[in-house]
Parts: C-alpha cells; structure tokens; sequence
C-alpha cells in the first residue's frame, strides 16, 4: 500500500519505513516557531519543567517571531515582546526577529518563508494554529500549544497521531479574477468548519501546479478552518525556484504514491469556480460575491498572513489603479519584505502606494497581525464598534477583529479592493474586465 | 484526579470558538504567572455573545457552573492554549461536548485543565445551564441530579491518565518517561 506526502513525511521524522493514519509516532521537529503570544508561556512552562539551566534542543532549530503586538502601548504585551528578547538572548537563538531592530521581518507566516525557513519534507511545529500555511511548501506543519511547544522546545520531538488525509483535486484553468482565497473559501463552503477534523488536507491537480507560492500559502493557510492537521501541496519547480534563492539547507522531496489511501478525493473544475466570500460569523457561510451586492460594509482590510502579501497587494492595487474607496480602508502588509514591495512594485508604471493613496486609502501600517485578530484596543484598524468590515483575513468569528458587535466578510484581496470601491460586497468582475 | 464530578452545568452550542472562550484583548496574559492564570480565568467565555447568561460573574473570578456542555467543533479557531487554561482557572473540571476542534483537545489533555469529554448525544438541546450534573468518568455516564434519563459519554482513552495526572509533563514523569527534577 502506498503513502501520502503527509505519512510519508512523518515516517522520515519518526525514523520509520512507512506509518498509517491513527497510528501514534514520535516525530522529531525540524523547526518550532513560537511568538509574543504563545512565547512567554510556552517559554514559561519550558523553564518550570526543566529548570532554569535547561538549554533548548537546538536553537538552530528554533525560531521565534514576535508579530502580534507590535502597534500596542499596551505593557502586558510589551512585557511579553520583552521575555522574547531575553529568553532569545539567554539561548543565544540565531532566529530572534526583534521588533524595533533592523532584524524585525513581521507576520510569522510570512517570515517562515520569506526568511528560508520553510524546505519540503521537514517537520514543522508551531504555536500558532495558522502553522497550517507552511504545507504549501510541501512540508508537514502543523499548530500546538505551549505546553506541547515546551516539550518540543526541551526534547525536540513530539507525540503525535498520524492523520488520514482527504484530497483535493482541482483541474483546468482558473478564471482571471478568481483567486486562492476564493478556492479555498469554497472547499472550506462545502466541508463545514470541522468537515476535516484531525485529518491532513492534500490540494493537488493542474491547477494547484499552476498557482504561485503565495497562492499556495493562501490556501494552506486555511485548512485549520475546516479543522484540519495540516494542509500540504507537493513539493515541484515552482516550489524549488522560491526555497533554493533562500536556503542552502538540504530538503528531500515526496510525493504521493499512486496507490496512496485517501478517506475522501473531491474534485474541482477550476472554471466554475468564481469569487466568494465568507459571511459572518463562520468561514463556511460562503456565497457567491455577486450575490451580496446588497451587503454594506463600513471599511476594508488588506492584510495578514492570508491576505496581506506582495501579490495581495497586487491584486489589490489592480482593481483600486485610477477608482476611489469609499470607505476606510486599512493597508498592513504582512512583513518588512511585503512593505517595501510596496514600493517597489508597481501596476501599470504606478508605484503600489501611490496606486493605494491616490484612491484614498489609509496610509500601509507597520507591518504586523495588526486588527487581524482584534488585540489591545489601540490597534491598528481593530473594529471597535459595530463595523461591518471586509478582510483578506482568514477567520471571521464573533469578536475576532475587536468589538463583539462588529461584522467580518471575508473575501480574497480582489473582491476586498472592489467592494471598497462601492461599499457594498462586490464581485471584481464588476469593476475589471475578467 | 477525578472520577466523579458533580456540579452545575453551562450550556453552549456548536462551533465555540477560542475567541468567545478567551477574546484576543486577554492574550497577554502569560497563565504560568500565578496571578494572570487567576485573572485568565476571570475572563472564561466572556467573549460568548450576549444573549448568553455570564459565565463567571462580574467582579469574582471563578464560576458556579463545574461542566460545560457543548455541541459540535467545541474550541475551534486558534491554537491558544489561554482556552482550556481560561476554563480550567475558572474552575471547570470537565466539557461534555459533541465534538471538538483539534488542538483544543490535544491542549486540554497536555495542560491537564479539564477532561474534554465526547457524548454522542446532543446534549446542548437536552440540558439547561443551571442543571445538576454528575458525570462519571469510569462508568463513562452523565447523569442530571433528580432526572431518570441517563446518557453514555465516551470513553477518554490514554487521554483520562494523563488529565489525572495533571498534564503532559507530570504524566511523562509519573510513568517514568521523564526524570523528576
Ligand atoms: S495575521 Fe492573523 S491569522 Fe495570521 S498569524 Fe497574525 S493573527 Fe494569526
């Protein structure tokens, strides 16, 4: 019997020739990313439990992003960003991106990659339920807690379940204005938000092959919303172009055998598929954008690590080049790497953020998670009252950007730009040409 | 460890998700700092819409209700551990849900907070927040103080002696996996 990427993977972390899904294996972590908010008590129960003198496993092996509270003056979260720095410094950690050093990157998910720390075929663990996103790169990667994060930080291994995994198969050519988001909006549509509960979710097909690393992330970067392990697209040339210009670290390749055991294939024609949104409160209430014209929104937002990267930006700035937001609209790139593509990449001759003040949005924030899951009260574009706001975010729960009271349409970035344009959900077939 | 719980029950639905069991606002508190696992606790489920009665009321910081008792997908979203923590510090001993998401599962087990206990049952839409539960946890059956009705939960596996014994660690340690330092 063949094996999956995902057991294929975790056989060669757990040392073994082959696993099966339910079977329960020790597998050791090529990388374990932690941030300011999960860090301090992940790092806390590091301490408690194996002493003040305990090294970690192998700080190489280690790499820690503090990204969500980088807008507040709130001093608990300061605090936090503050037992970061001194556990990075007493561990001597070569991956510290410090905020407010020239090493700061931004967004985790975004860092990972952009910072080389993603290969295919590695084992990666990390305390941040979006983790899921670095499968795009053919990787298994998944999201912990601390205390299962401060063992790994001692040990260097985990206890884990081997998942069944249920594939997707997409074919065809995707039409011009559709993007990752909307693909994966319209799996998560179908599944339900726990319709692939402890289970590994395996995008593949013409389509996927097609797509670029950041579209790929997208998509992996959302498989937690269906409740999944891991989301994971095998590794090819796309893949290797991206991670050979950032590390020189040997990675092996896996595919999936033929004669792989999925517990579910679903198969997609890319050309039905069109642009979506999520409607609150869940990100499985999807419907067509064409046919929430009617929704009002009260602003927009660009970002995140779903959301908020260089061809997010793109994307957007092709549907707000030469148009006026009517709305407010919030601009955080997900790292340093992303603002600065900002200005550097333009669309049609135009830099992106004359592209973006010209139609009169909000000046790009420092990048960061920002509003993304509401933090402090001062944060950068956080809802505060009862807002209904369209986000390139991936979850739109009661309460997730700020103030109970507020409303979260999901949307890819395309679909975002236009409905900012209108003020009302809209369809970017509307605005551009597709 | 526990093997019988008796208390008053807390009714939600499907798909509680981290952020109505503990709002991004409260993530800066660290819970291995003694007194932020107490005020972490304070803040359980209070980001639950606001139709719903409070959890723990205002100005204490622990509830009156020992069980919480949900439907599908319960502690779906984010990877926190705050969620189970927030519970567990608020002093829930147990959730009895349909289902749950994933990594609130794993974090209940590891921290050791609470017993995250499967019932085939709905019983979101046979229990009133305010019932007297017992839950027993060897014979794997809920039953509701005064009632005859009785409902068979599942069985929590490998995962029961790693609550008992307070966690991931003191289970490694407890069973010989780990040194005791
Ligand atoms: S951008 Fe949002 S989803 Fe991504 S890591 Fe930050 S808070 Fe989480």
């Amino acid at each position: 019997m063949g094996m999956t990427i995902t057991e294929k993977i975790l056989a060669r972390g757990s040392g073994r020739g082959g696993v099966r899904p339910g079977e329960n294996v020790w597998v050791m972590a090529d990388i374990l990313m932690t941030h300011d908010v999960c860090g301090p008590g992940t790092i806390g129960i590091f301490r408690r439990e194996f002493g003040e003198k305990a090294h970690v496993f192998d700080p190489e092996r280690i790499v820690l992003t503090p990204d969500h509270y980088i807008f507040t003056k709130d001093q608990k979260c300061l605090r936090n960003i503050d037992l970061c720095r001194a556990f990075a410094a007493s561990e001597k950690l070569p991956y510290f991106y410090d905020p407010g050093t020239p090493s700061y990157s931004g967004v985790c998910h975004v860092t990972l990659p952009e910072k080389g720390h993603c290969r295919p075929g590695e084992v990666m663990f990390g305390t941040d339920s979006h983790t899921c996103t670095h499968g795009a790169f053919g990787e298994f990667a998944t999201g912990i807690g601390n205390t299962d994060a401060a063992f790994v930080m001692g040990t260097g291994k985990l206890l884990i379940k081997v998942p069944a995994s249920r594939r997707f198969v997409i074919d065809g050519q995707l039409p011009g204005l559709v993007m990752g988001k909307d693909i994966i909006l319209r799996i998560i549509g179908d599944l339900g938000v726990d319709g692939a509960t402890y289970e590994a979710m395996e995008f593949c097909g013409g389509t996927v092959s097609a797509l670029p690393m950041s579209e790929r992330m997208t998509i992996c970067n959302m498989a937690i919303e269906a409740g999944a392990k891991n989301g994971i697209v095998a590794a090819d040339e796309t893949t290797l172009a991206y991670v050979r210009q950032r590390t020189s670290k040997p990675f092996t390749c896996f595919q999936s055998d033929a004669d792989a055991e999925y517990c579910a294939t679903y198969r997609y024609r890319a050309e039905e598929l069109e642009p979506v949104v999520a409607l609150p409160h869940s990100p499985d209430l999807v419907k067509p954008a064409k046919a929430c014209g009617d929704l009002r929104i009260t602003r927009a937002y660009i970002g995140s690590c779903t959301g908020g990267k260089t061809e997010d930006f793109i994307a957007a700035a092709r549907v707000l080049k030469g148009r006026k937001v009517t709305v407010d609209t919030f601009l955080v790139p997900a790292t340093v790497e992303v603002a600065e593509a900002l200005r550097s990449e333009c669309v049609g001759g135009v830099p992106l953020v004359d592209i973006f003040r010209q139609a009169g949005c909000i000046e790009p924030a420092l990048p960061s998670c920002a509003a993304c899951l509401g933090g402090p009260e001062d944060t950068f574009g956080r809802c505060n009252g009862p807002e209904v706001c369209i986000s390139t975010t991936n979850r739109n729960f009661v309460g997730r950007m700020g103030a109970k009271t507020a409303s979260v349409i999901l949307a890819s970035p395309l679909t975002a730009a236009a409905s900012a344009i209108t003020g009302r959900v809209t369809d970017p077939r509307e605005i551009l040409p597709s | 460890m526990a093997d019988k719980i008796r208390g008053k029950v807390f009714v939600v639905g499907d798909n509680i998700d981290t952020d109505q069991i503990i709002p991004a606002q409260y993530l800066n508190l660290v819970p291995t700092i003694p007194d932020e696992y107490e005020k972490l606790g304070s803040y359980a489920l209070c980001g639950l819409p606001d139709s719903y009665p409070r959890f723990v009321p205002a100005g204490q910081m622990k509830t009156p209700y020992a069980i919480v008792i949900a439907g599908r997908n319960f502690g779906c979203g984010s990877s926190r551990e705050h969620a189970p923590v927030s519970l567990g510090a608020a002093g829930v001993e147990a959730v009895v849900a349909e289902s749950y998401a994933r990594i609130f599962f794993r974090n209940a087990i590891a921290t050791g907070e609470l017993y995250p206990v499967e019932c085939a049952t709905r019983l979101c839409e046979e229990l009133k927040t305010g019932d007297e539960v017992e839950l027993d946890l060897t014979a794997r059956r809920l039953c509701v103080v005064g009632r005859r009705r009785e409902y068979e939960t599942q069985d929590l596996g490998e995962a029961k002696a790693v609550i008992d014994h307070g966690g991931l660690f003191e289970f490694a340690r407890g069973t010989g996996m780990m040194a005791r330092n």
